[in-house]
């Protein structure tokens, strides 16, 4: 299924998150369950699949990385079929360095302090690949999706790090 | 909104027939039922004059008493009369003894559910809850004039799926028609939201008699977006009157309370735990046992007891606004909802995390229900020019069990439902012909953490290597939040599917079982009521089809046109004569002869949906 397409929305990484939004709304006002309370059975299980699917794809389209995916999945590239293994040992020293500094939140002195400091470091470092994750897409040909693919891969690595400085984060809170 | 209508009832012959459709609050201490009346939402009074219904089951050798009067003879027949059976709702019988011993019953284990003896027999949660039911029912019959023909029923936010599961079966043996189960907090926003037209982050606190919720909706011109949702289902105002029972047993020396004891104390609890809303502090004169003691329970004191489960409930508010990716600021405003939100200190408590003073406008203790009826009142098709939107979201985690007793997520809690979700799964033995599947909800990582929803069998895999096999678990959950799981190997297509009932839910004949062997329930004819159920079916086929022909027969051939036709002349005819199973082959045979049909006409809305599509439209 071509998520852009049942929105309506041209076919790239750059999506209008608002008119996203809108159109979501739009299409489930129309199919959500609700409103088939008293319609026959297979017509009230054909909705909660189409406002499943509906669900579905605005999930993926409202996150950049399950967006870039799809996109990818669209031009037949399909990133858990592909087993490639890192060779940027510079990216794979940084993530070491990283979780190090992790570890260390716990017993720092100003653990705060530290926790904001990995935060921006996390953070910048996922702007700068998003940023090129938007231009390789753009690009739209086999070799550049190639390299989408791995910089997909490498924010993933981000994004775990980021949900694990959340819960190290929250632990201290509590 | 023109696109789908072959669901709407108002194209049908009588397009301006009112239905009568009823909200049920079905709560842990009192129960309500509410309908919408000259376009306002009331609470229905039964013929004592009385909206609020005591959630309280007696069974005597008589009969089933219900409400008032069971509540009244709870100190008398404890063994008998069942408080707050909603606590028990989709439980099995070794938690629940782990849980709660402060139960008075004769609990007994009904294939591992919990179910209680009676001087009627045993009856478990489900059956307990329809006699309420029946009883909101009866009472919604007689003022509006005739038989409902949906309901809407509420439950917390928090319920798991087996919670909901037995809510959706006792209203099925009440013979009622659900149209939806709703969120109660959403029911209750809802009830404030087409009143003020509110917009902006709302949060709504709730905690009943055994339940705490605390949701966070967005609400933007009529869309009630649920943007998360926490609490404990098993956490609430008793648990107050648990701790007062304590502190009475502490100050009068009583070793070992006995059932009647404990009853007489209860009630006591509450008393006094209502009086402390108003007053400082209440002096009392307390007969037992071995005497009489004078004691005075302050509100300081009372304050003191139950601060460590409010704090609980105000972590998990907490937890909820993470959730939600908001902080205590963004929330506009906060509704408070359920009777124990009357206690002073919830208020302050919640006052002060909110840093504002609650909304609490609209009686905590019927809100749920006035929500609840009118959201039934669209739901029946009464109010077709609507633009509510209740997007709610899966309150839980729901998950399969992997090596080493581990859970697999596969849907995470707060997500917008309906969603349906697949995972892969593959085979670790050489020739492995079976896989087991254990389906589980909860947020914790081991097993025996989580609830066990259900298990069940794929067998027939065909032998292959190890990790040879691919088999593609599918999870759909519904807008009431009910579960089905269905698994398929894919390269032979074998498949097993179940409603996530074994475990923890009963089965459609169980159900059947129960409604035979119900004295209760034996006026209705259990056949006359299953051709009734396949007479409404055949009505909602023809009526859809016949519309949707009349508006989309392009989308067929004139072959296709006849057949279909034909179906619907024969479905029409047997539908009016009382061969059950006749008109249940001739649904089949019409939907069978449709189902392309509704396919290519789905398509072709979705497609429509959002042509001269304008920003400001939505």
């Amino acid at each position: 299924m071509n998520y852009f397409q049942l929105f309506q929305l041209p076919a790239g990484f750059d999506v209008d998150l608002t008119e996203l939004g809108t159109r979501y709304l739009e299409l489930q006002r129309n199919f959500h369950p609700d409103n088939f309370a008293t319609a026959s059975e297979r017509d009230r299980m054909m909705a909660v699949q189409q406002a499943a699917n509906i669900n579905d794809a605005y999930h993926s389209l409202k996150q950049p990385l399950l967006r870039a995916e799809h996109l990818l999945a669209l031009r037949g590239v399909k990133l858990s079929h592909e087993q490639r293994s890192f060779t940027d040992t510079a990216f794979l020293m940084q993530q070491m360095e990283l979780r190090e500094q992790l570890a260390d939140i716990q017993d720092a002195a100003d653990p705060d302090d530290l926790i904001a400091q990995t935060e921006q470091q996390i953070t910048e470092q996922r702007k700068l690949l998003l940023k090129l994750l938007a231009g390789t897409l753009a690009a739209n040909n086999p070799e550049q999706d190639l390299l989408a693919a791995d910089i997909i891969r490498k924010l993933k690595f981000f994004f775990k790090l980021q949900h694990e400085l959340e819960l190290i984060e929250q632990q201290l809170q509590d | 909104m023109a696109l789908l209508q072959i669901a709407e009832p108002g194209q049908s012959a009588a397009p301006h027939q009112h239905k009568l459709a009823a909200g049920i609050d079905l709560g842990t201490t009192n129960s309500l039922v509410a309908t919408v009346r000259s376009g306002e939402a009331k609470t229905l009074a039964n013929q004592q004059g009385e909206d609020m219904v005591p959630s309280v089951v007696r069974y005597t050798l008589d009969g089933v008493i219900v409400g008032k009067q069971a509540q009244a003879d709870a100190a008398l027949d404890p063994h008998n009369t069942i408080i707050s059976v909603k606590r028990l709702m989709g439980r099995g019988f070794q938690e629940t003894l782990k849980q709660s011993q402060h139960l008075p019953y004769d609990l007994v284990d009904q294939q591992g559910l919990v179910a209680i003896n009676t001087v009627r027999g045993v009856k478990n949660p489900v059956e307990v809850s329809a006699e309420i039911l029946v009883t909101l029912a009866d009472t919604a019959s007689q003022t509006l004039g005739g038989e409902l023909n949906g309901v809407v029923i509420t439950v917390p936010a928090y319920f798991d799926d087996a919670q909901r599961q037995a809510t959706k079966d006792a209203a099925s043996l009440a013979g009622l028609n659900v149209l939806r189960l709703l969120n109660e907090p959403t029911a209750a926003a809802l009830a404030y939201g087409l009143d003020s037209g509110q917009e902006g982050v709302v949060a709504v606190y709730d905690l009943g008699g055994g339940t705490f919720d605390i949701s966070v909706l967005r609400l933007k011109r009529g869309v009630f977006e649920v943007l998360a949702t926490g609490g404990d289902s098993a956490l609430g105002g008793d648990d107050f009157d648990h701790l007062i029972v304590d502190w009475l047993q502490q100050k009068t020396g009583i070793a070992e309370l006995s059932h009647q004891t404990l009853r007489q104390f209860l009630q006591l609890a509450r008393q006094l735990k209502e009086q402390l809303t108003t007053q400082l502090s209440v002096s009392f004169v307390v007969e037992h046992s071995s005497g009489q003691s004078e004691l005075t329970l302050s509100r300081a004191e009372f304050d003191d007891l139950i601060t460590a489960l409010v704090r609980k409930t105000i972590r998990a508010c907490k937890q909820t606004l993470r959730d939600a990716d908001i902080t205590a600021e963004d929330v506009a405003q906060v509704v408070l909802v359920g009777g124990s939100t009357r206690v002073p200190l919830v208020r302050h408590l919640v006052g002060e995390f909110f840093g504002q003073t609650p909304l609490t406008s609209i009686d905590p203790d019927k809100v749920v229900a006035l929500g609840a009826a009118i959201q039934a009142n669209v739901l029946v098709g009464n109010k077709s020019d609507t633009d509510t939107l209740l997007l709610d979201v899966i309150p839980l985690s729901l998950g399969l069990e992997t090596m080493g007793g581990l859970v697999e997520k596969i849907i995470p809690r707060n997500t917008i439902i309906p969603v349906a979700r697949a995972q892969e799964f593959t085979t670790f033995k050489d020739g492995q012909t079976a896989m087991s599947m254990h389906v589980l909800q909860g947020e914790r990582e081991l097993v025996s953490d989580c609830r066990s929803l259900a298990q069940f069998n794929l067998t027939g895999i065909p032998p292959m290597a190890a990790g040879g096999a691919h088999i593609r678990v599918t999870f759909q959950v519904d807008a009431d939040g009910l579960l089905s799981v269905t698994a398929q190997e894919k390269s032979t297509l074998v498949s097993a599917s179940i409603q996530v009932k074994p475990s923890y839910g009963l089965s459609d004949n169980q159900i059947a079982e129960m409604i035979q062997s119900s004295m209760q329930f034996a006026r209705q004819d259990m056949q006359q009521r299953l051709l009734r159920e396949q007479q409404v079916e055949a009505s909602r086929v023809w009526e859809a089809v016949s519309v949707a022909i009349g508006v989309d027969a392009h989308l067929l051939d004139a072959a296709e046109v006849i057949d279909i036709e034909a179906a619907l002349h024969q479905l029409k005819q047997l539908s009016e004569g009382d061969d059950t199973a006749a008109i249940k082959a001739a649904i089949e045979h019409t939907n069978h002869l449709t189902d392309e049909f509704a396919a290519r006409r789905m398509d072709n809305s979705i497609r429509q949906a959002l042509q001269g599509h304008k920003v400001d439209e939505v």
